[in-house]
């Protein structure tokens, strides 16, 4: 028997989330249909799409909220039907609401008590004061503006010690300084190895902060991948003169190539090896072309976002 | 745990919305003019000479019943309106997602929610009745056969009301829980009067009427229990058999069968809005 439990305690910790083939129905309305995916412990992943692609419905489904019509659900490696599920996460709601007749170091109170964690005083007042409401401790949640709720919402994320922190547009509310604050907590939550579920629409949000992206469309998983495997290509963008038929061939063998007058553009492989671009370089001004300009050139996310929501992706994604 | 964290929080949320003042106020007035208004009774003049005090007890044994009648009413009101946005306003507001987002039981939730709203409601019609048992204790002297039961019932009488003001909202909004309870309140008393005015009549068909209304929804029944406790048994006596239909006068006691329908209907209806609760999207 301790053997066992030796055997268990060495094996690597259950992900953070998982769910596979979630599926919910709204009448004939399909919302979600198919839907897994994985986020490690640790790992920040953004939840991206266009709105009704079913990012909320997902979110509420791994949180016991919604009930799916078919999948399963495993948080931090139990099932979600049972409540203890929930006992490490923290959930900041895109419909974000609290008592408004308590103040917030009560609602923290509250949401200590309910997650039964064990918080002093002194950790709830350092959670509000993250999340910029430390001279509002005693104030009414009734007289705040939506601003100052949705911080509230973070600190109540934050303050039961979550090992999983689910953030559905957690600064839809927010200042350009709030966001700045919501991506500081992200990163300092992922330094410190707690999983972050980031549902947002700002993408350069997501791309700073996130290690992977699930792309949802129309309730399905369009694609999915880290940010390297997303953003795939890494492209170089070059202005050539004297290019003749050998340096267009060193061109080509670089990578796929198009041409625009004396721009020329090739696509390389997505890992940097650091030595492609340089010996390219070094061919081609070897071969006598005269090299004006070289630009490296990364896909954005909007764009890859916005090609995969167009389908005018050449292929699939991987997974 | 959850369950006293959850009811605690719904008794402060009565204190802080001053809905317990608003109470306090409306009560202490009625009990001063109650009060008032029963010390008018003794050496009143009427069509048939000044009433004595024994008369004016008699009098009082029924006004009593009257003016429970209204704390009932209020305590009903009062704790429908309560539980009617405590379901369906959180879900609807979005309250409900982060607290039933926490490692809770949703059962545990409602079962919080529904023993702080007793304990608000039954708080509020003994604390209340009772005063206003003492005021005419002090003006005119009267004091029920059995206080304690009757103030029990008046209480198992809005439990029974709130407890279906939770299910409703649990599966209507919050607005239209708290109006259809109510209005349900309203028409099984009505539906009680006009069985009593079956009896009197001989009618058994509309006799029938009070009957199957207080099976359905216990409050009428509960009512005549407390009133049947509250009034002086003379009342009866003077006023005969079948007490005329008369509202506010009961003819028996409550069987230990229709109690015990009570509180198996009680333990249903929760039951069963724990059943839809369980199942609601939120």
């Amino acid at each position: 028997m301790t053997s066992e439990t030796g055997a268990l305690a060495d094996l690597p910790p259950s992900p953070a989330v998982w769910c596979s083939g979630l599926r919910k129905r709204y009448g004939r309305r399909t919302a979600v249909e198919e839907v897994s995916f994985t986020v490690a412990r640790g790992e920040v992943l953004g939840l991206l799409g266009p709105n009704g692609a079913g990012k909320t419905s997902v979110i509420k489904m791994l949180l016991g909220l919604v009930r799916p019509d078919a999948g399963e659900v495993l948080l931090l490696g139990r099932r979600a039907s049972d409540p203890r599920s929930r006992s490490a996460v923290g959930y900041l709601p895109e419909l974000f609401r609290y008592q408004p007749w308590l103040t917030p170091t009560e609602v923290l109170d509250l949401h200590v008590r309910l997650a039964r964690a064990d918080v002093t005083a002194a950790e709830r007042e350092e959670c509000l004061a993250l999340v910029g409401l430390a001279g509002r401790t005693g104030d009414r949640v009734g007289g705040f503006s939506k601003g100052m709720q949705q911080r509230l919402g973070l600190a109540v994320a934050l303050v039961a010690r979550p090992e999983l922190v689910v953030l559905d547009e957690p600064t839809s509310a927010l200042d350009p300084v709030g966001r700045v604050d919501v991506r500081d907590i992200v990163l300092s939550l992922k330094a410190r190895g707690v999983a972050v579920l980031l549902n947002s629409h700002l993408i350069g949000e997501v791309e700073r902060v996130c290690d992977r992206v699930v792309i949802l469309d129309r309730g399905r998983v369009a694609a999915s991948g880290t940010l390297a495997e997303l953003l795939g290509q890494r492209e170089v963008r070059l202005r050539l003169a004297g290019v003749d038929g050998a340096g267009e061939d060193r061109l080509r063998a670089a990578g796929s190539l198009n041409r625009s007058g004396d721009w020329f553009t090739v696509q390389l492989a997505s890992e940097d090896d650091g030595v492609t671009v340089p010996d390219l370089v070094r061919d081609l001004v070897g071969l006598g072309v005269r090299v004006h300009a070289v630009e490296p050139v990364r896909i954005s996310l909007e764009e890859r976002l916005l090609a995969v929501l167009r389908h005018d992706e050449p292929e699939a994604a991987p997974r | 745990m959850i369950v006293l964290t959850v009811a605690g929080l719904t008794l402060r949320e009565a204190f802080r919305r001053r809905v317990v003042w608003a109470l306090l106020v409306l009560t202490v007035a009625l009990l001063v003019l109650s009060g008032w208004g029963f010390s008018k009774l003794i050496g009143l003049d009427t069509d048939l000479g000044t009433m004595t005090s024994g008369e004016a007890r008699l009098v009082a044994s029924l006004l009593i019943n009257l003016i429970m009648f209204g704390f009932s009413l209020i305590a009903a009101i009062g704790t429908a309106f309560l539980a009617g946005p405590t379901l369906a306003g959180e879900v609807e507001s979005g309250q409900a997602l982060a607290m039933l987002a926490r490692p809770v039981r949703r059962s545990s939730v409602l079962l919080g929610k529904w023993l702080g709203l007793l304990t608000f409601g039954c708080g509020y019609v003994i604390l209340a009745g009772l005063a206003q048992l003492l005021v005419v204790r002090a003006v005119v002297g009267y004091w029920p056969p059995s206080p304690t039961s009757g103030l029990a019932l008046l209480a198992a009488e809005t439990v029974v009301l709130l407890t279906l003001a939770l299910l409703l909202s649990s599966v209507v909004s919050p607005m239209a829980s708290g109006i259809i309870s109510v209005g349900l309140f309203g028409a099984t008393w009505v539906a009680g009067v006009v069985g009593g005015i079956g009896g009197a009549l001989g009618n058994e068909g509309v006799e029938r009427v009070g009957t199957v209304s207080r099976v359905i929804l216990p409050t009428d029944g509960l009512w005549r229990g407390a009133m049947n406790a509250f009034q002086d048994p003379i009342a009866l006596v003077q006023m005969g058999p079948g007490e005329g239909g008369f509202p506010f006068l009961s003819e028996a006691p409550l069987t230990p069968a229709y109690l015990t329908w009570a509180a198996v209907w009680i333990a249903v209806i929760l039951g069963l809005t724990a059943l839809s609760f369980q199942r609601r999207d939120v």
